[in-house]
């Protein structure tokens, strides 16, 4: 009997080092960018606390956001941007859950720089999007790097734009995602 | 038995690493953050007092406000547009919880300045704040030519002081509530009957209606025995209206003072009075305040 739990636990442990393969961040920057060219002023936020998990042996990937933590130059834009559009309060975090869909060309286990593509979920303002984006993938002594794209229709996630300011913030946000995963213990 | 045992421990691992991926992010823990209310108010004023709010750290806000006189002359004197008591005034966020401002009044020739500082941030999360607690110190230099020039005229006589704890939460995203006790000291009354010193409490709100027009209303209750000359209370009831960088507030009130000193102690009008004869009219004075902000400094770390 006693022999039988230890070969239970010791599996577990191999289980838990197995699963053990997943990098994370909890500084992932994102950038957000929703400068038109007839805006008056750059519409650009800065979040440093972007939190991501990678399971190496499975090839998905999470992200979460917190909407508060994006950082403006001007006060009164990243008030607007929790009050008048993002609703922070009533959203407080962006979301994505997805998966590596070519994992077989990007190996996670070996140095090297590859090209990922990345498909899920994206929930932004309580409204989820199926998205895909491409982005380089860098794997150098045991960390992962991210780098990465791609834009969000605002009005896919109901941002509403009023149409007095509708020309001077852009239709589509870039985002850019800039990361380096470590091995999660 | 020890064929489930075997096949249990074969199902360990692919029952383990299921949890793993329904919420990968849940392997990080739950990260607690504190989350502070923002925005109580559109403004850091409320309509002639302050609010909760602060100017954020770097940034400039210039203000003009004006006050007409009493609608009830109607269209003799387009509502009371004719004649306006004027304040414009800078205020600047020395950090995001301490600013600091001045201003300059046409009634009386004041100059006022003020620092404000958040004691307290109503805040939720990992920490929890049920209120945002602001200490509000101004004075009040009335710079008008002294009336009697054979007299001892003192520079102090000028002066006057405002001391305002600024107690306020925001319930939900559409109401705000706040309430102001405030000690008001004036070197020289009118009278000898009049108190120096004058406590005051003061008791406002504000409901958003949509994303950019808010609801605003401010009441300051004197209790009686302090000041020897004929008062009123103000009340004042207004909307903010939000657009880029400008804030406008629209309000109706019963004083046409935008200092401490005055709209505590000197307001004359009442909403709704009768005159001698009988007949009901009213002291409703249309006003507004312009916020403008400007990031004077910006903030570090982004990139």
């Amino acid at each position: 009997m006693k022999k039988q739990i230890s070969v239970i636990l010791v599996c577990i442990a191999i289980a838990a080092t197995v699963s053990a393969q997943n990098f994370f961040t909890r500084d992932g920057k994102v950038k957000f960018d929703a400068t038109s060219p007839s805006s008056p002023e750059k519409i650009e936020a800065l979040s440093k606390t972007g939190s991501c998990v990678i399971d190496a042996a499975t090839g998905k990937m999470q992200w979460a956001v917190l909407v508060k933590g994006f950082q403006f130059e001007k006060a009164l834009m990243e008030e607007h941007f929790n009050e008048n559009y993002m609703e922070s309060s009533k959203f407080p975090k962006a979301t994505f859950s997805g998966q590596i869909t070519n994992l077989q060309e990007v190996l996670l286990g070996k140095d090297g720089t590859y090209n990922a593509v990345v498909t899920g979920k994206m929930t932004v303002h309580g409204i989820t999007k199926d998205i895909t984006a491409n982005g380089a993938l860098t794997v150098a002594g045991g960390t992962i790097k991210l780098n990465a794209g791609f834009s969000l229709l605002l009005s896919d996630y109901g941002v509403d734009i009023p149409s007095l300011v509708s020309d001077k913030i852009a239709k589509e946000a870039k985002i850019l995602i800039d990361a380096t995963l470590a091995p999660l213990k | 038995m020890k064929k489930i045992y075997i096949l249990l421990a074969f199902f360990a691992p692919f029952w383990l690493c299921a949890q793993d991926e329904q919420d990968l992010l849940s392997l990080l823990g739950e990260e607690k953050t504190t989350n502070y209310a923002t925005a109580s108010f559109k403004t850091n004023r409320v309509i002639n007092g302050h609010s909760i709010e602060n100017t954020a750290g770097g940034v400039l806000d210039f203000k003009i406000s004006h006050r007409f006189t009493p609608l009830r002359q109607g269209i003799y004197d387009i509502f009371g547009l004719d004649g306006a008591n004027i304040r414009f005034g800078f205020d600047y966020g020395i950090t995001n919880r301490l600013m600091v401002g001045v201003g300059r009044s046409n009634k009386e020739k004041i100059y006022d300045g003020f620092a404000k500082y958040k004691i307290l941030r109503q805040c939720s999360g990992k920490k929890n704040i049920p209120v945002t607690v602001s200490y509000l110190v101004d004075s009040q230099i009335k710079s008008v030519a002294f009336s009697d020039k054979q007299r001892d005229n003192k520079f102090s006589s000028r002066v006057y002081y405002t001391h305002q704890l600024l107690v306020g939460r925001k319930f939900s995203e559409r109401l705000s509530l706040q309430l102001m006790p405030t000690l008001l000291h004036r070197n020289l009354t009118t009278t000898p009957d009049d108190k120096n010193d004058v406590v005051a409490i003061g008791a406002a709100g504000r409901v958003k209606l949509t994303k950019r027009i808010a609801f605003n209303a401010e009441y300051y209750y004197v209790p009686e025995g302090q000041i020897a000359t004929a008062y009123n209370n103000a009340l004042s009831v207004g909307v903010d209206i939000e657009t880029g960088g400008h804030v406008f507030q629209l309000h109706f009130t019963n004083t046409r003072d935008m200092t401490y000193k005055g709209f505590i102690t000197e307001t004359d009008e009442s909403w709704f009075f009768k005159n001698s004869e009988g007949r009901l009219l009213s002291g409703l004075c249309f006003g507004f305040n312009v916020s403008r902000v400007f990031t004077i400094k910006k903030p570090k770390g982004l990139e």
